[in-house]
């Protein structure tokens, strides 16, 4: 339950900072420095993929284990 | 810190995305070939776990699919203009991954686990192909956007210089390794909670012979 509170916490502060990103004409910044910020678009993009999967994971690992205890 | 790479318009430094986008697409596609080398396996041997791995790289291999999709959808918009483009390269990659989304599809609809492993590593050897001919060979045919098809080239001369070389080819070893470690863990996963079912199975099957004696 804490690990879902705190997967829920992290989820809101990304969330809350991209939004903040948007009202700050998000294609300028993107832009910026020689798109330098596309490269860190990716590597945010392939973060949330593979943590998505992770949770998932941790989710399938989650259940086995109440069966097992049953 | 940075690596040198080279000055093109348009790309910028968002040349350094190859070392994140493509990397993780051939990672995609070492675990689909994976895949069908386990389907024709299982093929052969009829060995359940040669099922079992051929389903994980799937699996496994559309992560990798969906990462690449979505990196590549952000450098198109910034290259391009747009997050998708009637492409044939981009049109053959989403192809390709909604014809592994059917073996998944598949394989969820069959419930007798023989006629699943035989028909799904079936299907396995059809999609693969299939996955070639739009990936690798259609988006060649014609023009392309995308680097690497229809007289766009990709890794001759000016896109891949030598020091992007040293990071890219370590980089596609280390997304490979990854996916092999993801996958190994999920067979882990899987094998167990396979045997704990056969064994919920075997319990439950003793627990219904003893009213059986019973009524004898």
């Amino acid at each position: 339950m804490k690990n879902k509170r705190f997967l829920l916490a992290l989820f809101a502060m990304i969330i809350s900072a991209a939004g903040q990103a948007q009202t700050t004409a998000m294609a300028d910044t993107m832009r910026s420095n020689g798109k330098i910020y596309v490269v860190v678009g990716v590597i945010f993009l392939i973060f949330c993929v593979l943590f998505t999967y992770l949770v998932f994971l941790d989710r399938k690992i989650g259940r086995l284990e109440k069966q097992n205890n049953k | 810190m940075l690596v040198d790479v080279p000055r093109l318009d348009i790309l910028n430094e968002s040349i350094r995305n190859l070392f994140y986008h493509v990397t993780s697409w051939f990672a995609m596609v070492f675990l689909f070939i994976a895949s069908f080398v386990y389907s024709i396996r299982y093929l052969n041997s009829g060995n359940e776990q040669h099922d079992l791995l051929a389903k994980i790289f799937v699996q496994v291999g559309m992560v990798f699919g969906a990462a690449g999709l979505v990196t590549g959808m952000l450098w198109a918009k910034y290259t391009w203009g747009a997050y998708w483009v009637p492409d044939p390269k981009l049109n053959g990659a989403a192809i390709a991954l909604l014809a592994y989304l059917a073996y998944m599809i598949l394989r969820n609809s069959l419930t007798d686990n023989l006629t699943r492993a035989k028909i799904s590593a079936v299907y396995n050897i059809f999609a693969f192909v299939m996955m070639v001919i739009f990936v690798f060979i259609l988006p060649r045919m014609t023009d392309s956007l995308h680097p690497g098809n229809g007289g766009n080239p990709a890794f001759s001369g000016y896109d891949l210089d030598n020091t992007m070389r040293f990071v890219f080819y370590p980089a596609t070893i280390g997304w490979i390794l990854l996916g092999l470690w993801i996958s190994e863990l999920r067979f882990r996963v899987d094998s167990l909670s396979q045997k704990m079912n056969d064994d919920l199975d075997i319990k439950s099957d003793r627990l219904d012979s003893i009213p059986r004696l019973d009524e004898e």
